[in-house]
């Protein structure tokens, strides 16, 4: 029998509060299905697991708050399952399902309830799970219209589904003027991320010897190969220069993979996958660094789509917990309109961070003596001097710039 | 389309992408990006909605001329409108 802990989303994780089952026992689970849902302080993530089986039975019930590492289901391998159903249904093997079925009242959820005791504000945030809000996007529904089975609590998936069917016909809704610009922000609480940035980032600077580099990168070849690039697409299929900077990290990891991995009490480990985690800013402050999964194998096609699928979710407020977990080295890109440079400040249990200001036009010397106005862009690397040394640093930054020079090979 | 259906096309595509962004109370001549605190996944979104909701062609070199309110539905009335 496995048991599925409540997993570390960050290095300063210590519990979690489980808001949301999203499998009940007899589910079969495969390996990378979403179970749970967990709320931290930098918002609800969805806990994948990576075995096989069926789910046996929960440990833990919605609502709870538990710490890092205690177990929240347990999972019986398909062969203990089989065994299981194959015992005669009068001895069961295992306690019946948890109570939570107590906690539904037996009368038909379909009851519509005239007027809900607890209903959000207008412009007020909604508490809700990433399925629901999943959920209640696909079915073009409010969740601010939605009332959680228990008052206070946050609106499950169930909550959303129940609505999709109370749902009266539109003919029939008497439809008062809807409430002015409210707004469903998703499960982000700034504070609490506030207060999450502010403790991995304090540890960072407490306990990581940073050293800084930075080098001018020039742009010309990649701007001129995406604006030819892009020049033959539909615009859901343009680039974005984001994507050659990441491709181009992921490229000199691959020759400088001491940049990529953690460190621990028990010194450096190489990371065994580059999943870079690109730096998120959330409209309204804070910002996540989720894992882009294998991004050493990926075109640049494939890391657009994946870098589009991230920023999405994680504005949606659905991250998965292996993205907020597994992380190798962070790059932080400002964008079309930032400053000119960014120094990072490491990511722990990461080793590195790779900066990148605004692409820009700025002077570049040529070797003949001339002086042009070129794209450009500050590149920068914050790395643990404990691990590695200015020295390989800049090998690793300039072997970035390099890459960049030939966009069409990345 | 009238100039004001072009304008609640605009700034509902932008509310989409970029949901809180209230383009109702910037500044319709200054820059998109600074102005409602895009970045350029958003406009590229923004771009990509207006390409699919009006059918229209827009180059990436055509960007600039989509990068105030004013701009985009000026831009945008003399494509549909030709």
């Amino acid at each position: 029998m496995h048991e599925f802990l409540m997993p570390s989303l960050g290095p300063d994780m210590e519990a979690g509060t489980l808001v949301e089952w999203l499998k009940k026992p007899g589910d079969p689970i495969t390996r990378g299905d979403i179970v749970a849902v967990v709320e931290t302080e930098k918002g609800a993530i969805e806990i994948e697991i990576f075995v096989a089986g069926v789910l046996d039975q929960w440990l833990v019930q919605e609502g709870e708050t538990v710490p890092v590492g205690v177990p929240l289901a347990l999972i019986a391998s398909e062969e203990e399952a089989a065994v299981t159903s194959a015992q005669p249904a009068s001895l069961p093997a295992f306690p019946p399902s948890p109570p939570v079925i107590a906690k539904t009242p037996l009368t038909p959820p379909a009851m519509p309830q005239p007027e809900p005791m607890v209903r959000p504000v207008a412009g007020e945030r909604v508490k809700a799970s990433p399925a629901a809000r999943a959920y209640a996007r696909a079915h073009e529904i409010d969740l601010a219209t939605l009332t959680p089975k228990t008052p206070g609590a946050a609106i499950l998936r169930a909550d959303a589904e129940r609505g999709v069917t109370e749902k009266p016909p539109a003919s029939l809704a008497p439809s008062p003027a809807p409430p002015p610009e409210r707004k469903t922000r998703p499960g982000l609480d700034f504070d609490k991320m506030r207060h999450a940035i502010a403790a991995a980032m304090a540890r960072s600077k407490r306990e990581i010897p940073h050293y800084y580099l930075s080098t001018q990168i020039n742009l010309r070849r990649a701007t001129q190969w995406l604006a030819g690039t892009n020049s033959s697409r539909k615009p859901e299929m343009r680039l974005l220069m984001n994507v050659l900077l990441l491709k181009a990290v992921a490229q000199a990891v691959k020759a400088y993979p001491r940049f990529n991995g953690f460190y621990s009490k028990d010194g450096f480990t190489l990371a065994e996958g580059i999943h870079i985690g690109p730096a998120i800013a959330i409209r309204g402050g804070g910002l996540i660094a989720p894992a882009m999964h294998d991004c050493g194998q990926k075109s640049v096609d494939e890391i657009m789509i994946a870098l589009r699928d991230l920023v999405t979710r994680v504005r949606a407020g659905s991250i998965r917990s292996s993205e907020m977990s597994d992380p190798t080295i962070t790059v932080t890109a400002l964008g079309e309109r930032g400053v000119d440079a960014v120094f990072g400040v490491i990511y722990p249990p990461q080793v590195a961070i790779v900066g990148f200001g605004a692409p820009h036009l700025g002077p570049v010397a040529h070797a003949d003596g001339g002086l042009a106005a070129e794209p450009v862009i500050l590149a920068s690397l914050a790395a643990d001097h404990r691990v590695t040394d200015g020295h390989l640093g800049a090998r690793f930054l300039s072997e970035i710039a390099a890459l960049l020079q030939e966009p069409e090979k990345l | 389309m009238t100039r004001e259906e072009v304008r609640a096309r605009v700034f509902a595509e932008l509310e989409s992408v970029a949901p809180g962004c209230a383009p109702e109370n910037a500044d319709p001549d200054a820059d998109l990006h600074d102005e409602l605190d895009i970045d350029s996944m958003d406009f590229l979104n923004f771009i990509i909605a207006l390409h699919k909701s009006l059918n229209i062609e827009i180059p990436e070199s055509d960007y600039p001329e989509l990068e105030t309110l004013n701009g985009a539905v000026a831009y945008l009335l003399q494509k549909l409108n030709g």
